[in-house]
C-alpha cells in the first residue's frame, strides 16, 4: 500500500484533475462539528443533481447516464457522510445557486429548462468553476460546480451502470497481459 | 503436558510469526501462537473481497466519522484491518506515523507484497563505513534461508542477475506493460546499463506451487484474497502449521511481559492479557518467539525482567529501544508518455516495476552513504483525467468511458541510517485501554536522508526526461517516518552483547531461549522492502532454535 500511496501521489502531479484531492482520493478531510444536517440534502436537491447530472453524463446509444445511475442519492450520501462542513456549505449553497440561475437566465426552474436550455447553463458553469479555479489562491477554495462534476463523474463511472455499460466490468481477469491490442472506441476498464 | 506448557510461544501472527510457528510445528514442537488481535478465518472473514464497487456506500471513501479514528484516511473496505489510533495510543517526541494491524495474519493480509532480498552490498555497508555495529551475518548465510522461504511463500519475479538485488526461486515474472518495457529499454542505454527497470517481484502465486491457487488478478488484495493468491499467514503459513496438528492459535492475546528466571538465565513463559476479558494468564514453553511487529516486540522486551534490569530484557547493551527505522518515501514524479494509442492491458496487476538501487555502488560516489529505489507503473490515463474538448455532455462520456493517454509514475524508497537518537522508549504516563505504557517516538530524517532525497527526486527527474516521458513533474513530499511502514531497529543483531540486542542467530543475549525474527532484528535497513528478508531470518532462527533444544542448550 506504499507503493499505492506514491502512484497516488504522483497520479495527483501527472494529472492535475483532480480538486480536493486529499478529499476525492484518500478520503475525507476534518470537519468541525456536524452543523449541516440531513434535513438540508433535501429530495429536491436530490432531485436537482440528478436532473444537473445527467446534464453532464446523459444517456446516449451506448449507456444510460447519471440519472439512472441515481447520481443524487449518490451525492448525498458522500455530501453528508464523507464531506468537511465548510465544503457542506458550498455544496448546498451551490445547489441554491444552480436554481438561482436557471431563474435569473430563463425564468423557470431547472427542471423545466429544455435540454439545449440545461446544456447551456450547465455549460456555462463549467467555464465559471474553471475560471474559479484559475483565480483561487487556497487549494481548498473549491467552486461548487467543481464539486458537482466530481462527484457525477466518480460516482457514474463506479455505479453499476456507468461500470458495465460505459465500461468494461471484468471481475475476475483471471491472467494479466501487459499489452494488448487497443482499438479506438474501445472501452476502458472498471474499477473491480 | 499441562494446559499452559508448550514446547514453543510465538508472539504474534503476522508474517514473521506465520512462519516461526510453521516452520516451528513442522519440527515436531508443541506451538502456541499468541495474537492480541481477533481471528480472521480465511476466505470466510473476507466479507468485502467479492463486493463491487457500488456496493460499498462511500465507493470506497472513508467517511469523516471513521477517519477520526484514525492517523490517516483508510478505506471503507478494510478499515477494521488497520489499528484504531484512539484505540491504541502512543506519544511523539517528533511525529512518527505507525500503522499497525492487529489480526491474525496481522499486516499480512494488507501488505505491498514486493519481496526483495538484501544483498552483499547491504550486509557489508555498516561494516565497511563504519556505521552503527556490522551485521553478525552475511549474504552467504541467509541466501539458502531466502531459496526456502521463496519457494514455499511464492514470489513471482523475473531473474535480473543484479549484484545489488540477489535473484531468488522465482514463480513466472508478472509482464510488463509495452510503455514500461520500452521505457526499460532507454533507460538501460541511457545509462548504459548501469541502471535497471525491472518488473517488480511479488509475493503472489504466478505458477503452479502445491496447496496454493493462482493470482487472478483482480487487485483487490487488500481486502483479503478469497483465492489466496497473495501470500499471507492464511493463505500459507497458517494452514501448514495447523496441518502439522502441533499449533494452538489464540486470538485476544496481548502479550504483556516474558518471563525470566533470572537464575537459568531463561525465560520460562510470556504472561498475556485476554483483550476481551481482561484476564491475566501465563503461558510456559522452551523457547519464546517475539514476532509482535518490531516496536511491539521492542515494547515487550522493555516490559519484561525488569527486576534484573529496569529497562527490560535486552536493554543492557544500552541499544533496546534504539536505531529505529523505516524507509523514507515521499518523493515522487510523473508525466505522460506520447503514442502507444493501440495499445492497452488485459487484467489488473497487483505488482508494478522497480528500479533497484544504482547510487553508492560499483564506483559511484555521493555526498551521503546508502541508496534508494523506486516503485512505480505506466497504465492508461481513466475518468478522472481532464478532457480539454469537452466539458461536458455525451462526448464527454463517450471520451472518459475510453481510457486516455499513457502516463507513468514512480515513487522513491530511501534507505535510513540506523541512529542511536531515533529511538522509542516507555510513556509512562500515559496508558492504553488495557491499562499497559504506550511507546514514545522520537525519531527523525537525519542529514543522510535529507541529502539523499535531493538526488532521489533529481534522478527520478532525469531518468524519466532521458526515457522520453513528456511533462516530467515531481516532489518531495512527506518523508515522515512510519509512513514506509516498514519499521525496522529497535533491537538490532550484532557481534557484541554491548552494542547489540541479539546475536547471529536472533536470540536476546541475556536470554538465548528467545529469539526476535521481526523488524526489530535488522541492524540497518537498506532500500528493499523488508518482509522477505523476516521470513528468511525467521526459518533460520527456528531451525537453529530446534538444534539448540535437542543438544539441550536453551
Amino acid at each position: 500500500m506504499n507503493r499505492r500511496d506514491a502512484i497516488a501521489r504522483v497520479g495527483l502531479l501527472v494529472g492535475g484533475t483532480v480538486i480536493g484531492a486529499e478529499s476525492f482520493l484518500s478520503g475525507c478531510t476534518k470537519r468541525s462539528s456536524d452543523k449541516v444536517s440531513r434535513i438540508l440534502f433535501s429530495n429536491e436537491i436530490v432531485s436537482l443533481m440528478d436532473e444537473v447530472g445527467e446534464t453532464i453524463l446523459p444517456t446516449t446509444a451506448s449507456a444510460p447516464g447519471a440519472k439512472a445511475a441515481r447520481i443524487g442519492e449518490f451525492m448525498k450520501t458522500i455530501v453528508l457522510d464523507c464531506y468537511e462542513e465548510k465544503d457542506q456549505v458550498i455544496f448546498i449553497n451551490g445547489a441554491g445557486l444552480v436554481q438561482q440561475n436557471a431563474q435569473l437566465k430563463y425564468g423557470k426552474t431547472f427542471h423545466a429548462l429544455d435540454e439545449k436550455e440545461k446544456y447551456q447553463l450547465i455549460s456555462s458553469l463549467d467555464t465559471e468553476a474553471k475560471e474559479h479555479k484559475q483565480k483561487i489562491k487556497k487549494e481548498d477554495d473549491v467552486h461548487y460546480f467543481t464539486m458537482i462534476k466530481q462527484l457525477t463523474l466518480w460516482g457514474y463511472f463506479t455505479s453499476q451502470i456507468g461500470s458495465e455499460n460505459a465500461l468494461r466490468y471484468l471481475p475476475v481477469p483471471g491472467k494479466f497481459v501487459g499489452c494488448v491490442d487497443y482499438t479506438k472506441g474501445d472501452r476502458a476498464w472498471s474499477e473491480i | 503436558m499441562a494446559e499452559n506448557v508448550f514446547d514453543a510461544i510465538v508472539v504474534g501472527s503476522g508474517i514473521s510469526g506465520g512462519w516461526a510457528a510453521k516452520e516451528l510445528c513442522e519440527r515436531g514442537l508443541k506451538t502456541i501462537m499468541l495474537e492480541r488481535g481477533k481471528n480472521v478465518e480465511h476466505i470466510k472473514d473476507y466479507v468485502n473481497a467479492n463486493k463491487a464497487p457500488w456496493e460499498f456506500k462511500h465507493r470506497g471513501k472513508a467517511p469523516i466519522d471513521m477517519k477520526h479514528e484514525y492517523r490517516r484516511a483508510v478505506s471503507e473496505k478494510n478499515n477494521d484491518w488497520w489499528v484504531k489510533d484512539s484505540d491504541c495510543p502512543y506519544t511523539e517526541v517528533k511525529r512518527f506515523d505507525w500503522y499497525r494491524g492487529y489480526q491474525v495474519g496481522g499486516r499480512s493480509l494488507i501488505w505491498g507484497k514486493q519481496s526483495y532480498r538484501l544483498s552483499e552490498i547491504d550486509f557489508e555497508a555498516n561494516a565497511k563505513e563504519g556505521i552503527a555495529v556490522d551485521w553478525p551475518v552475511r549474504y552467504n548465510d541467509i541466501a539458502t534461508w531466502y531459496d526456502h522461504v521463496e519457494r514455499f511463500a511464492g514470489i513471482s519475479g523475473n531473474r535480473d542477475g543484479l549484484a545489488q538485488l540477489p535473484d531468488g526461486q522465482f514463480l513466472p515474472a508478472m509482464d510488463m506493460t509495452c510503455v514500461e518495457k520500452d521505457l526499460a529499454a532507454r533507460i538501460k542505454d541511457h545509462y548504459k546499463g548501469k541502471r535497471h527497470m525491472i518488473i517488480g517481484r511479488a509475493a503472489h502465486v504466478t505458477g503452479p506451487l502445491e496447496g496454493r491457487t493462482q493470482c487472478q488478478f483482480r487487485d483487490k488484495c487488500g481486502l483479503g484474497c478469497p483465492f489466496g493468491g497473495y501470500f499471507s499467514t492464511q493463505s500459507s503459513t497458517l494452514p501448514a502449521a495447523q496441518k502439522t496438528g502441533n499449533l494452538t492459535l489464540r486470538p485476544w492475546s496481548i502479550v504483556t511481559q516474558v518471563l525470566y528466571d533470572k537464575d537459568r538465565k531463561r525465560a520460562t513463559g510470556v504472561e498475556i492479557l485476554d483483550a476481551e476479558t481482561n484476564q491475566t494468564y501465563v503461558y510456559q514453553a522452551k523457547v519464546i518467539f517475539l514476532n509482535a511487529s518490531a516496536l511491539n516486540s521492542t515494547w515487550i522486551l522493555m516490559n519484561s525482567a525488569t527486576d534484573v534490569w529496569p529497562d527490560g530484557l535486552g536493554s543492557s547493551s544500552g541499544e533496546l529501544g534504539h536505531n529505529l527505522m523505516d524507509h523514507h518515501l515521499g518523493v515522487g514524479v510523473g508525466g505522460w508518455v506520447e503514442g502507444y494509442e493501440d495499445k492497452y492491458y488485459y487484467g489488473r496487476r497487483p505488482n508494478g516495476i522497480y528500479i533497484p538501487r544504482f547510487r553508492n555502488i560499483f564506483g559511484d560516489k555521493r555526498d551521503y552513504l546508502r541508496g534508494f529505489g523506486y516503485q512505480g507503473a505506466a497504465s492508461r490515463e481513466g475518468w478522472s483525467r481532464n478532457i480539454a474538448e469537452y466539458n461536458i455532455g455525451a462526448e464527454l462520456k463517450e471520451a472518459l468511458s475510453e481510457p486516455g493517454r499513457w502516463t507513468f509514475g514512480m515513487g522513491g524508497f530511501g534507505e535510513m541510517l540506523p541512529s542511536h537518537d531515533n529511538k522509542i522508549t516507555l510513556d509512562k504516563t500515559k496508558k492504553d485501554r488495557w491499562g499497559l505504557n504506550v511507546l514514545s517516538f522520537d525519531c527523525e530524517l537525519k542529514e543522510n536522508e535529507l541529502k539523499m532525497r535531493k538526488d532521489m527526486l533529481a534522478d527520478a527527474l532525469e531518468m524519466l526526461e532521458a526515457a522520453g516521458v513528456r511533462d516530467v513533474g515531481g516532489s518531495d513530499g512527506d518523508g515522515t517516518p512510519g509512513r514506509g511502514i516498514h519499521e525496522m531497529g529497535t533491537a538490532r543483531m550484532g557481534h557484541d552483547p554491548k552494542t547489540s540486542v541479539l546475536n547471529k542467530w536472533n536470540q536476546v543475549w541475556d536470554a538465548p531461549n528467545v529469539f526476535v525474527t521481526d523488524g526489530a532484528f535488522m541492524t540497518s535497513s537498506a532500500c528493499q522492502n523488508p518482509s522477505l528478508t523476516y521470513m528468511a531470518f525467521t526459518a533460520r532462527a527456528a531451525h537453529y532454535a530446534v538444534e539448540e533444544l535437542k543438544k539441550m542448550n536453551l
